[in-house]
């Protein structure tokens, strides 16, 4: 029985059997934790590598400190909202909701922040896309920005779909638009944000030659969406699910979703089979 | 002072005394941490057939630890042979295979059928999960149930034979003796405490099974207590599970009984923290002077408390 020693080497071994990729626990440098509106917090760190070589779509299990208020027990699991390997940076974007986020809105320039991975599967193009629409809603744009990025240097038109309560509450604008995407926002106030309407704007982007892959997060309003559309129209898709975990790394089964496989209803893990998924297999 | 921290467990040496808790440990850990610097591996519970598990949501947070009933999702026997064994020897520690099964002739055929696999060094009875069965309803509730189930197992394998026990018990000491008796190699002290947590704003159970095993630091007091009556009532090795997050939890494990422990919800938030458990048990030795875990296996001086003869 061969002796494996390091835990990349140990990793290195595993290949086949799970996703192989060092997932290292960086304690992560705070540089600056900003509100964005009334709330939304934009959390910027320095981590390095590897969690900034982070793909889109992939998450990181974050550490959450605790205040005198409150201790949260599990780390948060956390998509990413950026990540530069270039500059070493990992950032986020979240709603303060919880005893974890509200944790996390608690850190200050300069503390540090444990934060495992980068973990997951993440986003992909299909060979073929020219054209793909991004639909979001609320926190899920977070997660949906980076794939502005992965289709900018991919060579590939993004047009996003931005969907919030009212025009203050509409996030990652400016990601979508410094890589050249087209942006269509939708808002509750403004009667937009209904699923027909919704439905209108993605048959005149496919009418137009504009959809060649369909992306959306979290909502399942929206995922039901674009999985009929995507039957219909035959576009191909995918969907970066949202479920609560425990250990984020494929253990302790928590974090189980339901999807088909064939005539069959399978279970798989959101951490460590996804979160990302095809749009058609979702159950 | 060379330091020896290897461990006999009934016939299975361990490098170390540090080892996951069943349904906490799974090939992705190998990504963070190097497993060859455990114990031992203990895998999540098996069954021979294919099982779903409970509804979600299966886990819920609560103040110093986690509910949980996840329900034994399992892929049955002959994937695990296929699939998760082959994984594990690329390493080196020794594999503790989890099983479960509905009665005696399950758990004899589960085990004998592991017993021909290359690879599989000893067979941990999970005979205590509270999240299979209404209300918690185990084998290991009992001593005498116990006392079949292990007879079973005994004479369909001649591998080492670990017995979990439950802690929603009443009656510990006679489980474990009971146990012993039908020759278990080891015992595991213990499983999770039935427990349950209410939404007060749904008003709904915040475990899709209603109920589910309470783990994490709230309980370890609880199953300190427990190996401590064990320890008194058997004379094979104990190996202490429940709420250890470090090396001075793990200490105290060993004072009351235990020769070895597991780690298990505390991995969820420190994925380290069973080699941060080895390094501080190692530490530790080396500042008390140890040179092995002998001098720590139920140490604990609990005797000398002067009675109180002053009326109140």
């Amino acid at each position: 029985m061969p002796l494996i020693s390091s835990s990349v080497a140990s990793a290195a071994a595993c290949v086949g059997a799970c996703s192989g990729q060092p997932a290292p626990d960086t304690h992560g440098a705070v540089l600056s934790n900003d509100w964005v509106n009334r709330e939304y917090k934009h959390l910027i760190l320095q981590a390095g590598h590897p969690a900034a070589d982070a793909r889109a779509g992939q998450f990181f299990h974050l550490l959450c400190p605790a205040t005198p208020s409150d201790s949260p027990f599990f780390r948060r699991p956390m998509s990413t909202y950026r990540a530069d390997p270039l500059s070493g940076r990992v950032e986020f974007l979240y709603k303060v909701t919880g005893s974890g986020t509200r944790g996390l809105a608690s850190l200050e320039a300069g503390d540090t922040l444990p934060m495992l991975g980068p973990l997951g599967v993440g986003f992909s193009l299909p060979p073929v896309a020219r054209q793909i629409v991004v639909l979001g809603r609320g926190v899920g744009l977070a997660t949906l920005a980076p794939l502005s990025d992965l289709a900018a240097n991919a060579g590939v038109g993004v047009t996003a779909i931005l969907s919030a309560r009212d025009d203050d509450s509409l996030m990652s604008q400016d990601r979508f638009a410094a890589t050249g995407a087209s942006m269509i926002e939708v808002t509750d106030q403004a009667g937009t944000s209904t699923v027909e309407n919704v439905e209108r704007i993605l048959r005149e982007l496919h009418a137009a030659g504009r959809a060649d892959a369909f992306y959306t997060c979290g909502s399942s309003r929206l995922t039901r969406l674009m999985q009929r559309l995507g039957k219909e129209l035959a576009i191909p898709g995918e969907v970066a699910m949202e479920q609560q975990m425990a250990c984020g790394i494929g253990m302790c089964y928590c974090c189980v979703h339901a999807f088909r496989e064939g005539e069959k209803l399978v279970s798989k893990r959101v951490c460590w089979d996804g979160p990302v998924f095809p749009l058609a297999e979702v159950a | 002072m060379m330091l020896d921290l290897s461990i006999d467990l009934g016939g299975l040496r361990l490098l170390n005394p540090v080892m996951p808790a069943s349904g906490t440990f799974a090939e992705g850990l190998a990504n963070t941490i190097d497993i060859n610097r455990l114990g031992a591996f203990v895998t999540k519970t098996i069954t021979h057939e294919k099982r779903s598990g409970n509804p979600v949501p299966r886990v819920a947070e609560v103040h110093s630890g986690m509910l949980n009933a996840i329900g034994i999702p399992s892929k049955g026997t002959d994937y695990f042979i296929q699939e998760t064994v082959p994984f594990y020897r690329h390493f080196s520690p020794p594999l503790v295979v989890s099983i479960s099964a509905p009665s005696n002739d399950g758990f004899a055929q589960l085990a004998a059928q592991l017993s021909c696999v290359p690879g599989v060094a000893a067979i941990e009875a999970n005979i205590s999960c509270p999240n299979i069965e209404e209300d918690g309803k185990a084998f290991a509730m009992h001593a005498r149930s116990t006392a079949q189930v292990v007879r079973a197992l005994r004479t369909s394998t001649s591998l080492p034979v670990w017995v979990k026990l439950t802690p929603n018990t009443g009656e510990i000491a006679a489980v474990a003796k009971a146990a012993e008796d039908e020759g278990a190699d080891a015992i595991v002290v213990a499983n999770t405490i039935l427990g349950m947590a209410i939404d007060i704003h749904t008003r709904r159970p915040k475990l899709g099974n209603v109920m589910g095993g309470l783990s994490g630091p709230a309980v370890k007091p609880i199953v300190v207590r427990m190996v401590y009556q064990c320890h008194r009532a058997v004379s094979i090795p104990i190996i202490g599970c429940g709420g250890i997050a470090n090396a001075d939890d793990a200490i105290e494990f060993m004072l009351a009984g235990a020769s070895a422990i597991q780690v298990g919800t505390a991995t969820f938030v420190h994925p380290a923290a069973m080699i941060d458990v080895l390094d501080g048990l190692a530490s530790y030795c080396q500042r008390k002077g140890l040179a092995n875990l002998n001098g720590l296996i139920g140490a604990v001086e609990d005797t000398g408390f002067v009675p109180f003869e002053a009326m109140a």
